[in-house]
């Protein structure tokens, strides 16, 4: 019981900070220009396809270096030449065009690598146990995870708190109609963020690809999830976002191992109670099997009750 | 804003025309499949038009519009399947209108919860909500059936007329008979005062307040409307198919309306039954032909966000004015000479695409492909340079042609300006 | 004496620790046409937006007519008879001219969430259309998008739908700004005009349009009001005359 607790604190906990490696970029951009970009998911998705494809050709090292950069590049066109376009007319434009975009990644990927996942693997250098959590043995890549993942986030922070290009960010977030004003190129900031962004995305997908399935479904699955991190923690937040991430991350791997239903509970206060129809649909179904809704409630009662989310300090 | 403006009288002309068409059809065309098609067809028109209530109307982008299109079709089966089991007087022939109030109902239901907010706000509580539904869906296999979904028998119930909706020609003339008395109702729901509010409240939120209105109210009940049509046309699923499945509600079905819709022209009234027909066609030609068909349609889409945000439609409309004043010919030569040059481009792209997916996806079938009308080997080197040469070609050839266009459209509009006083 | 049109009673409004409107307490009797005055950033348009229901205030009280409409929504406001135009023009972009005013009569003539009748065709509220765009002088441009319409017709058509309603108190922010001197005259005369029997509350900068049209006129500085009066006690004031002074140029 202890050992399957801390096995999953710490998964939740990986799980957690790949889920702020690709919030950061989201809110981000989201805080500042305003754009909820729903091909974000996508970019990860890519990330993940394009490490197996360079993994399996040249090698990990360079898929870990090449995948981001392509993402990156990817992002920061599509900026240039889709999103400003569209600006003119608005958010909803906006959000067209990149549900569109992911939308296109979506029948792309599919027709490049199939419809069923690739089996992307952990590369073989880091394939070996690391450490003995209790009985069971904690793979290395597991935490070469963690540890690139802490290193992101450390180096967003640095950078956003210390260079000239972060003071800029920052300023962008709390007013995004003024700093125009003060003389920076604006469009270039952005075409910089959403290009990272995109990056970072695809790192993720690079580095997370191996310990979750690389298949055409990963994107729509971790959308949802990754629109609750931002709003849980309120727009253009950094220690927001990370704070999301990681709730969620523990939440739903937490939920996934609880196999027990309502109808467990019930029987467990004593009572045999037996509903018909959807009631007994309800009573019987379990924990884990509500881990896939738990994102999407938790995105609803946010945006209802608290739209600001925990650290924001607008609305969305 | 919504509404007919191809000229007063012209514009209802062209709306008996196609009621006229669409009831004559199947005289036209008498085959077993096209008659499949046109019912399909016909549902998507309604199902489009509600979208665009939210949409066009109300400036509302919702992601999860099939929920009240499939929760309402699931509702129309359990009805059939009652009206079935206990002999209940009612004749299936108004099942769609009992399929609209429980989408009405639904809509009020999750409507509150998102009408409060609009813009982006209201697009991730769409999604939130669709994938909840959708999710929901699987759990709750009491009423939806799981994997399988509900099946029904349309022939039920009292005959009304003699008509049992057992010959599929029948079920055409109810989705017919349905669909135009909902596209006339949603037309006129636009110029209530309501619809005209809910088009203020799209352009000026904040100015509505200043004028008496509740945006959260004007934005709730026009949701309802929407909603009650999007029951319609699932209640007429329901009918037409005998059989819903978790996808008729799943966030796809809601993306491909809201494609449809936003091609057609989410900015004039008919755009949504233009998008609509276009739409299913390019489905139903393509679908068979090639499986890349829905990157296709993404593209499609893409290019219309970025260069068309006003839709076919809004193209139509951009060419009614010299059409009047008969300068449209002016075009035609750019227009032929951007078409060549677009197309030569076009099948350069196609063919790199579809031969790609042959190597990924078919390569099972061998390395030949039926590219148009010409055999390609898709392990030859040769051919893959020479679709790559096509496609660079056309696009340089496009990028030159292209201007023309833009330089007809600057004469005709000075004309245009000179012709007005 | 008779109930005033509208009672500010200690009216405050902070954001964040920063106090804009600072305690402002002001009545003004039905009828009057009364200007508020000030140098840039004394508050007056977030004064007007307490008032109209735009922000909620921090403190004190808005009565119109006697009744306390504090804190309520701005639907909830103009319901009982205050309407406001915006300093930036505030419209319907998409809509045309006679819609936009169309769109502003809905409510108060009574039809509300109505989706039963035709818009246009309700004889009682195009018959209030048409006597909005004539007096505005907007006839001629009825079907034109109100997105596409010049600057001075933009803000003729924002006082026309502040005043379409029929609302008995008008709120104006800056009706004439950005005006030339010809449609600065016309507008005058437009809102001389439209406001017969209304009770009027405007902000102004244009000091002629200000003594031209005002019966009474409030200085805000700072958040607070520090004199209240005809056009000469105003002029006569010390303390206008000190606050004006320290900021000379801002008034002009």
């Amino acid at each position: 019981m202890l050992e399957q607790l801390a096995i999953s604190t710490l998964n939740g906990i990986i799980y957690g900070m790949l889920l702020f490696m690709l919030a950061s970029g989201l809110t981000l951009i989201f805080g500042m220009m305003g754009v909820l970009n729903l091909a974000h998911a996508s970019m990860y998705m890519l990330g993940a396809y394009l490490g197996y494809q360079i993994s399996k050709t040249i090698g990990f090292l360079p898929a870990l270096i090449l995948g981001p950069l392509a993402l990156g590049l990817g992002g920061a066109l599509l900026e240039r030449y889709g999103l400003r376009r569209v600006h003119q007319h608005g958010h909803v434009s906006e959000l067209l065009f990149t549900f569109g975009v992911a939308f296109m990644i979506q029948e792309a990927v599919q027709m490049i690598w199939g419809r069923i996942g690739v089996p992307y693997r952990v590369p073989p250098e880091l394939d070996f146990p690391l450490f003995r959590l209790f009985d069971t043995p904690y793979p290395a890549y597991r935490i070469f995870v963690l540890v690139l993942a802490v290193a992101i986030f450390v180096g967003l922070f640095a950078i956003l708190s210390r260079s000239r290009i972060g003071l800029v960010i920052r300023a962008a977030l709390t007013h995004p109609n003024m700093v125009g004003m003060l003389g920076h190129n604006v469009p270039q900031v952005f075409m910089l963020v959403f290009g990272v962004g995109a990056g970072l995305a695809g790192l993720a997908g690079v580095i997370g690809g191996p310990i979750f399935v690389t298949s055409p479904n990963m994107a729509g699955a971790l959308g949802a999830i990754l629109f609750t991190v931002v709003v849980i923690g309120g727009l253009g937040s950094l220690p927001g976002a990370l704070l999301a991430s990681l709730l969620i991350g523990l939440v739903q791997t937490f939920a996934v191992v609880m196999d027990v239903s309502l109808d467990d509970f019930i029987k467990a206060i004593g009572v045999d109670a037996k509903a018909g129809n959807i009631l007994g649909d309800i009573q019987h179904t379990t924990i884990a099997q509500i881990a896939p809704i738990l994102p999407y409630l938790m995105l609803l009662v946010m945006l209802v009750v608290r739209p600001r989310g925990l650290f924001g300090s607008r609305d969305v | 804003m919504t509404s007919l403006s191809i000229g007063r009288h012209a514009g209802q002309i062209v709306w008996f025309l196609a009621i006229a068409l669409a009831l004559l059809l199947p005289e036209l065309i008498p085959s077993k499949t096209a008659l499949t098609k046109m019912c399909l067809i016909g549902i998507t028109i309604v199902f489009a038009l509600s979208y665009n209530i939210l949409l066009g109307q109300t400036g509302l982008l919702s992601f999860g519009h099939a929920v009240y299109f499939g929760l309402s079709g699931f509702a129309a089966i359990h009805l059939i399947n009652l009206i079935g089991r206990h002999q209940l007087p009612i004749p299936v022939l108004i099942v769609p209108l009992f399929a609209g109030l429980a989408g009405a109902a639904f809509g009020l239901l999750f409507g509150i919860l998102s009408t409060r907010r609009h813009g982006t706000a209201f697009a991730m509580i769409s999604l939130a909500i669709a994938e909840l539904v959708a999710a929901s869906s699987l759990i709750l296999e009491s009423f939806f059936g799981g994997e399988s979904g509900v099946t029904t028998d349309r022939s039920v119930g009292p005959t009304l007329f003699g008509i049992d909706l057992v010959p599929q020609i029948q079920v055409y003339y109810l989705i017919v008979g349905w669909g135009v008395l909902s596209a006339i109702t949603m037309y006129a729901f636009t110029r209530t005062p309501l619809g005209r509010m809910a088009t203020a409240v799209r352009d000026n939120p904040e100015r509505a307040e200043f004028i008496g209105y509740s945006p959260q109210i004007v934005r709730l009940l026009s949701f309802i409307v929407s909603a009650f049509f999007a029951g319609v046309a699932g209640g007429l699923a329901a009918i037409n198919y005998e059989i819903m499945t978790a996808t008729n509600l799943s966030t796809a079905a809601s993306g491909s309306v809201l494609i449809m819709t936003y091609i057609g022209g989410a900015s004039f009234f008919y755009g949504p039954v233009i998008g609509a027909i276009v739409i299913s066609l390019i489905q139903l030609s393509l679908s068979d032909v090639t499986p890349a068909w829905l990157l296709y349609l993404g593209l499609l889409f893409v290019i219309t966000v970025l260069f068309a945000p006003t839709g076919i439609a809004g193209l139509i409309e951009r060419h009614l004015p010299p059409l009047r004043a008969r300068v449209l010919h002016h075009l035609i030569p750019s227009y032929l000479l951007s078409a060549a040059a677009g197309s030569v481009f076009a099948v350069g792209a196609i063919a790199l695409l579809e031969m790609n997916y042959h190597v990924t996806l078919n390569a099972h079938e061998g390395p030949l492909l039926r590219l148009f009308w010409i055999q390609v080997d898709t392990t030859q080197p040769l051919a893959w340079g020479v679709a790559i040469l096509v496609t660079v070609c056309g696009f340089f050839l496009f990028r030159r042609t292209w201007p023309l266009v833009g330089g007809a459209w600057n004469e005709i509009d000075s004309r245009l300006r000179k012709a007005a006083p | 004496m008779k109930e005033p049109a509208l009672a500010l009673t200690d009216l405050r409004k902070d954001f964040g620790k920063t106090s804009i409107i600072r305690g402002v307490s002001l009545s003004v009797v039905a009828g009057e046409r009364h200007a508020i005055i000030g140098p840039n950033g004394a508050g007056k348009s977030t004064l007007f937006h307490l008032i109209s229901g735009r922000f909620p205030p921090s403190g004190g009280t808005v009565a119109l007519h006697g009744h306390d409409i504090t804190g309520l929504k701005p639907s909830a406001i103009n319901r009982r008879g205050l309407s406001r135009s915006f300093q930036v023009s505030n419209l319907f972009p998409r809509l045309s001219v006679s819609e936009n005013i169309r769109c502003a009569l809905l409510w108060s003539t009574g039809y509300r969430y109505c989706f039963w009748r035709w818009a246009d065709r309700l004889s009682d509220v195009s018959a209030k259309v048409e006597d909005v765009l004539t007096r505005t002088g907007l006839s001629g441009r009825r079907d034109v998008l109100a997105g596409v319409l010049s600057y001075a017709d933009q803000r003729a058509l924002e006082i026309g739908i502040a005043i379409a309603g029929g609302a008995d108190v008008v709120l104006l922010d800056e009706p004439t700004a950005g005006m030339s001197h010809s449609e600065t005259r016309r507008t005058i005369d437009l809102i001389r005009e439209v406001t017969i029997g209304k009770t009027l509350v405007m902000v102004e900068h244009d000091m002629g349009v200000v003594f031209d049209l005002a019966d009474r006129i409030s200085v805000l500085v700072y958040g607070e009001i520090i004199a209240t009066g005809t056009a000469s006690e105003i002029r006569a004031s010390k303390a206008v005359q000190d606050a004006y002074l320290g900021t000379a140029g801002t008034a002009h």
